[in-house]
């Protein structure tokens, strides 16, 4: 059985949650669809059908320290096969938004770090920049060594550009990370 | 046909075979593919899971380019073609975000471009009868087990291509080209492609249980479309093979680069030298050999 502390409920995380996804949460009648096809939840300690449940109950922003909201792969099986229509994945993409800023714990391989990482090369290039991404990730996590077996082949056969892009007009780009940044906590 | 084709940024790093090969088909079959000049990133998985403006935007960006150049935007990357209609709905249907992307764009964009896939083309506009009419080699005796990923069919109710469950259209042209399309169960499954650096012990997990599942289908080769599917799939059957103890050898080949192969293009012209795996059982079957 699921089950949340009385002390812990805090109905702002389901009501922002609902807000920012236009998903009515209290329609799930956990039947367990998204956790049966979710390709990660017998890896992951808590499944779909959970968060949906926990937010349900009224979880606060623990939630947002669960393991199964940074291990997600953004497949979308849970919100194609939901039978109420709901759309798991997005609900999953809210909560990885509501992290930044929340104190919630960095999670295993540090996803959010590698996004920034990704990010940052598309905000300055225009286009994501493999070397400056993979090495700002592989310095922030201190995993300097994986993968470098592959490197001197995917470099000999070109699957790894070694200069970014470059002569893009990038005015566009810019402005846009700008308003997200200012976006962000009001529409995020 | 003019097309306003969207390589996508992995076209330039880990997909230079799937643009490749893209063109030298396009090129065979008489499509005129022209860039949105200076196209940017779509933004991928790390846009929609950091912000939904930069989800959209980003997206839209391209779209406002090509919407002036009054074409269909085709896209053989599932990712950016996922972002791209993704952006289309969004914009349509949420008069808010349209707002704030028109602020951040400094455009009003509409959000009518059309969308297509590559493969919608291949099907659609040029049709598998005047494929067959083209061929000059056919895929007789290999069999090839489709993947198709998640980014190309879902979400089903606004990508809407093909069956979100079991799709079939990398396997029409399969069969068209000659070879055996197999039923196995992996098709749309997930390989956990934006996980590959982030967590490489649960992509390992999902990849080889689609490797073990198209090893037992009888499978000679996997065809794929996308290039995240297909990096994944590849480059990480030796990281499988050493820490799971398993021996994979298992081709992961454009579904461009094997039509290009059919319509009689060599595969140096088709960049088959960039795949990590050999394929050069499926070339010798093909009676393909690469001094051609």
């Amino acid at each position: 059985m699921i089950t949340i502390k009385k002390t812990s409920v805090d109905n702002g995380l389901k009501g922002q949650v609902e807000k920012l996804t236009g998903v009515d949460l209290s329609v799930c009648f956990q039947c367990k669809k998204c956790s049966s096809g979710c390709p990660v939840a017998s890896l992951a300690g808590t499944r779909p059908s959970e968060i949906m449940r926990l937010l349900h109950l009224g979880a606060g922003k623990e939630l947002l320290g669960r393991d199964l909201v940074w291990m997600c792969v953004s497949c979308e099986t849970c919100s194609a096969r939901c039978p109420m229509g709901i759309d798991v994945a997005g609900v999953i993409d809210v909560l990885r938004r509501l992290t930044h800023d929340s104190g919630a714990p960095k999670p295993a391989g540090n996803m959010p770090l590698f996004n920034r990482a990704f990010l940052k090369t598309v905000e300055v290039f225009g286009r994501p920049y493999d070397m400056g991404m993979i090495a700002a990730y592989k310095l922030g996590t201190g995993r300097l060594m994986d993968d470098t077996d592959k490197f001197p082949t995917m470099l000999r056969k070109g699957k790894i550009a070694l200069l970014p892009a470059r002569g893009i007009e990038c005015e566009t780009i810019r402005r846009i990370f700008k308003k997200a940044k200012e976006n962000r906590g009001k529409r995020p | 046909m003019r097309y306003a084709y969207f390589p996508g940024c992995s076209a330039e790093s880990t997909a230079r075979d799937m643009n490749k090969s893209t063109y030298a088909i396009a090129r065979a079959l008489k499509l005129d593919l022209e860039e949105p000049r200076g196209w940017t990133c779509c933004g991928a998985t790390a846009g929609h899971q950091t912000d939904r403006l930069l989800a959209v935007a980003l997206p839209a960006a391209n779209l406002s380019k090509v919407k002036d150049m009054n074409m269909d935007m085709v896209v053989n990357c599932a990712a950016c073609y996922n972002r791209m209609k993704v952006a289309n709905h969004e914009i349509t249907t949420n008069a808010d975000i349209r707002r704030d992307v028109r602020d951040a764009l400094d455009r009003d964009y509409d959000g009518t471009v059309k969308v297509r896939h590559f493969l919608e083309v291949l099907l659609e506009d040029v049709g598998l009868p005047a494929i067959s009419k083209s061929l000059k080699r056919t895929m007789k005796g290999i069999k090839v087990a489709c993947y198709y990923g998640c980014l190309l069919v879902r979400p089903p109710e606004i990508l809407k291509f093909d069956d979100a469950e079991n799709p079939k259209s990398l396997d029409r042209l399969i069969t068209a080209m000659g070879g055996l399309s197999l039923e196995w169960p992996c098709k749309v499954d997930c390989c956990g492609g934006s996980l590959s650096l982030s967590r490489t012990d649960v992509v390992l997990r999902l990849t080889e249980s689609i490797l073990d599942m198209a090893v037992r289908a009888g499978a000679d080769c996997i065809a794929v479309s996308c290039p995240m599917c297909q990096i994944n799939l590849d480059v990480r059957q030796q990281d499988i093979n050493r820490e799971m103890g398993r021996n994979y050898r298992m081709p992961v080949i454009y579904i461009t680069q094997l039509l290009g192969l059919c319509l009689g293009l060599r595969p140096a012209e088709l960049g088959f030298e960039k795949l990590m795996v050999s394929p050069a059982d499926v070339l010798k079957k093909m009676e393909v050999y690469s001094h051609e």
